[in-house]
């Protein structure tokens, strides 16, 4: 790593460090859920972005790992930072049980049982069976952990700095998972299944693990986004939060690390920008917006703009997409 | 006993609906490969316009067809403006496009209509007791309804030139276009038939559910089970696949899981039939030749 690269690498930790004593209250808060944000859609870009498998269901995971850490904390008295893996393996597991029937065959399957995970799990959390633990419709109330003694900082403060520590972590194993052998078998699955296979590679155990990545990253942002927010409950995990973080993933620009950032940056901050116009602006503009960015964009936001970014700006190894090739062969149909 | 033969023949008056939102689906399906994830979502819009209709004074059967003549403008402009740039593209696209305009039609619903729940007026309200009050007349005019426009799109298919020239298209576009289809063309009138197909279910099903921008999200996933269950290429085995998911659902809902679990039971019919018979009980299995 030469000097400039590690300047630029402080300058931006420096960036992002910066809020927690220039900011305070709401505007803090709205970073700290950006950050959740960002660790989610990063679990997303793993399966839908690298490997080419929709899922439409990442809400789900989410509340998966949010009442997990939520329940941990409430009623077994886990401190808050040891809920963060609990979440992520719970999400894991789901994630690993509802995929692995759907990712054997090829096809929009696991669209389609995701889209169906993302709309039942509000029902599933307010089912009266489960009421002992989930609260029902009420949700858990969680107490926001306090700062350690020996750090002079508000809750606010810190609470942003642990999510931003989190986040960075994230990133940090997501980047070294996504490189080498691993990368490639992904991408080869992604853009064309057939060949991976001929080469040796088991697609089926290349999908599968992707989404049970994907998935425990995801709930790790769940867990994480129950101590940020302070509360869970069914209403703040419908199916717009699945659809939300699609849309995220796709306008920040899929298959890429920043654009894990540029996504959850728009799912924060547009609907509240749009809500100022229209109870309906936030819908018209998250569909509009998607597909025009896959129209005009299909790289996104982070694909923008590294085209547009002088050379020696440029950090990311991200493979961006490849242009498919026509993955057609010859079908016959057996009755 | 009775209660037991109340709840499946409502079950088969709501499995009306969802068989013809299977029968849009699989319409799509088998054209593109892509799942319309809209298809509920453009249905709730016609509802809209047909409740527009009725209360700018139109009788009923008017609006009834306007808005079904509406839906397929709809669905065939969709197609030809939109989706045809999309042809190509990799499922994450097609997913991707089809859930922008889920959202995009869902908040135009309550951008230009409002939010509130709304009741929509049934035609066949006169009856009084049917079947010894077993059933609603709305259930047995909302089965009627639909199974008349399931048959008529059978004969479309079965009997035309241009029927056959959609399926032909639908099955082998290459070969279509060498004996003189426009595939192009037979696409776009498949999307537009869809759209018909959801507007009616979503009419006929408004009067139970009433009408507000989230009606069909519900409706859609049964429907999604619905096609899945019948196999996802197979048009009959959809409408089967639709009625038994409605029975499925209200049988579950009475005696398994109760009503606050229902739309779980749908995912897990849609689980089971990946892990048992991901073909469905009526579909081919593709085989691929490398």
């Amino acid at each position: 790593m030469n000097a400039r690269r590690t300047a630029l690498w402080l300058f931006g930790a420096a960036l992002l460090v910066a809020p927690a004593f220039l900011m305070s209250g709401y505007r803090l808060f709205q970073l700290t859920s950006m950050a959740v944000y960002a660790v989610a859609i990063l679990g997303l870009d793993i399966v839908t972005g690298y490997t080419g498998q929709v899922s439409l269901g990442h809400g789900a995971f989410y509340a998966i790992g949010a009442y997990t850490g939520a329940i941990l904390m409430t009623q077994f008295g886990w401190p808050y930072w040891a809920t963060l893996p609990a979440g992520g393996a719970a999400a894991a597991l789901v994630g690993y049980a509802v995929g692995f029937p759907a990712l054997r065959l090829t096809g929009p399957y696991l669209a389609l049982v995701t889209y169906a995970l993302a709309v039942a799990v509000p029902q599933i959390l307010r089912a009266r069976a489960l009421e002992s633990w989930t609260g029902g419709a009420q949700g858990i109330v969680v107490t926001a952990p306090d700062p350690p003694a020996f750090l002079p900082l508000s809750q606010d403060a810190y609470l942003y700095l642990f999510t931003l520590a989190v986040a960075a972590l994230l990133f940090l194993l997501a980047r070294n998972m996504l490189s080498g052998r691993q990368l490639r078998a992904m991408i080869a699955v992604r853009d064309h299944a057939l060949a991976a296979e001929a080469a040796g590679i088991d697609i089926a155990r290349v999908k599968t693990r992707a989404f049970a990545v994907s998935a425990g990253i995801t709930g790790v942002a769940g867990a994480l986004g129950a101590i940020v927010v302070q509360f869970v409950a069914p209403d703040s995990f419908a199916a717009t939060l699945s659809i939300a973080l699609f849309v995220g993933l796709v306008v920040g620009g899929s298959a890429s690390l920043p654009g894990a950032l540029a996504g959850a940056a728009f799912v924060q901050f547009v609907p509240n920008l749009a809500e100022t116009v229209n109870k309906s602006a936030p819908g018209v503009i998250y569909g509009v917006l998607l597909v025009a960015a896959l129209y005009l964009m299909p790289s996104g936001v982070a694909g923008a703009l590294r085209r547009t970014l002088p050379a020696r700006l440029r950090t990311s190894t991200s493979p961006g997409k490849a242009t498919p090739l026509p993955n057609k062969g010859a079908t016959i149909h057996v009755d | 006993m009775i209660g037991f033969l109340h709840q499946t023949l409502s079950g088969l008056a709501t499995g009306a609906i969802y068989a013809a939102v299977a029968l849009a689906l699989v319409m799509v399906y088998r054209a593109t490969h892509h799942l319309n994830f809209a298809q509920g979502e453009m249905a709730t819009f016609s509802t809209y316009i047909a409740l527009s209709l009725i209360q700018a004074g139109a009788p009923y059967w008017v609006a009834f067809v306007l808005t079904a003549l509406f839906s397929f403008v709809l669905g065939f402009a969709l197609e030809r403006l939109l989706l045809r740039r999309f042809a190509e593209a990799p499922g994450l696209t097609a997913v991707g496009v089809s859930i922008g305009l889920l959202l995009i039609f869902n908040a135009l619903s309550g951008w230009l209509f409002g939010f509130t729940v709304k009741q929509f007026p049934s035609p066949f309200e006169s009856g009084g007791v049917v079947l010894g009050g077993l059933v609603s007349a709305h259930e047995i005019g909302m089965v009627g309804v639909t199974l008349i426009v399931l048959l008529a799109v059978y004969a479309f298919f079965r009997f035309t030139p241009l029927g056959l020239a959609m399926r032909a298209a639908a099955a082998n576009p290459a070969s279509s276009r060498l004996v003189g289809i426009r595939v192009g063309r037979m696409l776009a009138l498949g999307w537009g038939l869809a759209a018909v197909l959801g507007s009616i279910a979503g009419m006929m099903v408004a009067p139970v559910v009433f009408l507000d921008p989230n009606m069909m999200f519900g409706i859609l996933l049964y429907a999604f089970a619905g096609a899945l269950l019948g196999g996802i290429d197979n048009p009959a085995g959809a409408v089967i696949g639709g009625f038994a998911v409605g029975v499925i659902e209200n049988l579950g809902g009475a005696y398994l899981v109760g009503t606050e679990l229902k739309l779980t039971l749908a995912l897990i019919i849609i689980a089971a039939v990946l892990v048992l018979r991901p073909a469905g009980l009526f579909g081919r299995i593709v085989v691929a030749r490398v």
